[in-house]
């Protein structure tokens, strides 16, 4: 892991675990069928991180690469403080805002407007904050003729524009970002996708989980493959990226 | 937002409980009108509902019970009686079932950002202040027409008995939602109990009835249950200043009042800690279990 003399952490991840169980045995009906039956309960656990242990730099933005289910938005989550870690701890400096899956907070049964001031309310920005920022918010989803339309009659690619706008008016001092680059048209994703540069240069730190290796390479200076919860490579992105692919590559062959 | 460790780092995801919620008061708000809005979207009575539903059950008991089974011929202003008591254990119905599915109604929100999930039950709390407000300018504007005529004790008995009902509501209800998130059963368990808080307080009758047939430690339960506190709370606010005569009719405060308050309270303390220690516990969860 490289640690340059004056990099400066925000994030801390040391030694992570995580597991999750795979089987529930909810009802009383099914506990009293495995008393009778005598079968053991089926309580393995998934590891879902093991180990994990890296710092993340001020200003750095960091590609986690790896195939599905290889824990990288468990991590991210873990980052967000969504979900708790089982053994390690995350620490983190500065506000975190979470694209995991932009417009979470989204309600389809009010207005883009409302829409905009409850999630930028859940971003965690203020009322002053928002009402500063809606203009340009309204103005970089490019649809104020319908802000005042309830989300319910969005197209899908309308309702991201506006729910990725406002995520990344948020202003955080941490963004976490989960496969949202996949938004829209292609002349929109090529706005977020300068968007993200411009944020990137103004030294905001980034984490960005995505399959789209052109992204991670343009995007990132570093990248951490996570492969069955393990980290696998840390480096620079484009070693990370071309080391992963032979690596894939050559199981896909087998 | 979390935990302050040193050097401004701080561990994600871990919030100060209840104490968090200060810094979220405008989120509050917002989380409020969405939920008041989403209930009554579509609906061209609206917020009227909150008016509708209430009257409709005081007017079947009022009939019911108050004019055919003879219970208003026992009180004075019996329907000013049967209303206070109605409205005080109908909000700390809707709080606490509200509280209780918080946590699963807003599961999207839970899974993907971290908030302190604490604001959900806070703002289900809200909710049904909303619905309270109205209800109690009905209550006010009848009593005042009975010749209303409270002193500061009879006001202070108002935000006791408030208090009493919504501490209880929203630390129970911290308790059922931290389960119903693993067991959705906790949801069915408070309908049961909602079902039984009308008569397991002097909502419909007087207290002095429940004494002669109760068993004396079921009594004893009875008395300090703190719904049954805040229902006497709010006859002691409402209905005692509007009943001049009431000795003709032989009724009387408990006679334990004031202790009985007191422990009140200090249930209702207890029920608040317990939840928000269970709340904390299995809140780390939540996001993997819903």
């Amino acid at each position: 892991m490289k640690k340059s003399a004056n990099s400066n952490p925000v994030i801390k991840i040391e030694h992570v675990d995580k597991y999750f169980r795979l089987h529930h045995n909810y009802s009383l009906k099914d506990a009293f069928v495995n008393l009778i039956k005598r079968s053991k309960r089926d309580n393995s656990l998934f590891h879902a991180l093991s180990n994990i242990d890296f710092n993340i730099n001020e200003g750095e933005t960091i590609g986690l690469v790896g195939v599905n289910g290889s824990g990288k938005s468990t991590l991210l989550k873990c980052i967000s403080g969504v979900i708790k870690p089982d053994k390690g701890k995350v620490l983190v400096k500065g506000r975190i805002a979470g694209l995991i899956e932009v417009g979470a907070g989204f309600h389809p049964d009010l207005t883009g407007r409302e829409n905009v001031f409850l999630n930028g309310a859940i971003l965690g920005m203020t009322k002053e904050q928002i009402q500063k920022k809606f203009d340009q918010i309204v103005a970089f989803s490019e649809i104020p003729q319908f802000i005042d339309t309830e989300v319910r009659f969005y197209s899908s690619g309308m309702f991201l524009r506006l729910a990725f706008s406002v995520a990344i008016h948020s202003d955080p001092d941490i963004f976490l970002i989960d496969e949202i680059l996949a938004v829209g048209d292609a002349k929109f994703r090529e706005k977020c996708l300068n968007r993200i540069k411009e944020l990137s240069k103004e030294g905001k730190t980034m984490v960005i989980v995505s399959h789209a290796e052109q992204q991670i390479r343009q995007l990132c200076d570093r990248a951490i493959w996570i492969n069955k919860g393990k980290v696998e490579m840390d480096g620079d992105a484009n070693k990370v990226m071309d080391t992963m692919n032979k690596f894939t590559g050559v199981s896909q062959k087998k | 937002m979390a935990t302050q460790i040193k050097n401004g780092f701080y561990e994600p995801g871990r919030s100060k409980g209840l104490l968090d919620l200060f810094k979220h008061s405008y989120l509050l708000s917002l989380l409020r009108r969405k939920e008041v809005k989403v209930r009554y979207r579509g609906s061209f009575l609206g917020l009227l509902w909150t008016y509708i539903k209430p009257l409709t059950t005081f007017i079947i008991y009022y009939y019911f019970v108050g004019k055919i089974m003879g219970a208003d011929r026992l009180n004075e202003h019996y329907a000013i009686y049967l209303f206070s008591g109605l409205i005080t254990v109908q909000f700390f119905n809707e709080t606490f079932r509200n509280c209780t599915k918080s946590i699963r109604d807003n599961a999207p929100l839970v899974r993907k950002i971290y908030l302190p999930r604490e604001l959900f039950p806070i703002a289900s709390w809200r909710v049904a202040i909303t619905h309270f407000y109205p209800q109690l300018i009905i209550l006010l504007v009848a009593s005042i027409i009975q010749g209303w005529y409270p002193g500061p004790l009879n006001l202070l008995a108002v935000i006791l008995g408030f208090l009493l009902v919504s501490g209880l509501a929203i630390g129970a209800g911290m308790l059922f939602a931290a389960m119903n998130v693993f067991y959705r059963d906790a949801e069915n368990f408070v309908e049961l109990i909602t079902m039984i808080t009308t008569w397991f307080s002097p909502v419909l009758y007087k207290w002095g009835m429940i004494e002669q047939h109760m068993p004396g430690w079921m009594f004893s339960i009875y008395m300090v249950n703190p719904i049954t506190q805040a229902v006497e709370l709010f006859h002691y606010a409402f209905w005692w200043p509007t009943s001049v005569n009431f000795e003709n009719f032989g009724l009387y405060l408990p006679s334990h009042f004031n202790r009985d308050i007191l422990i009140s309270l200090a249930i209702v303390a207890i029920m608040m800690v317990v939840g928000q220690i269970a709340f904390r516990k299995y809140e780390g969860r939540f996001a993997q279990e819903l």
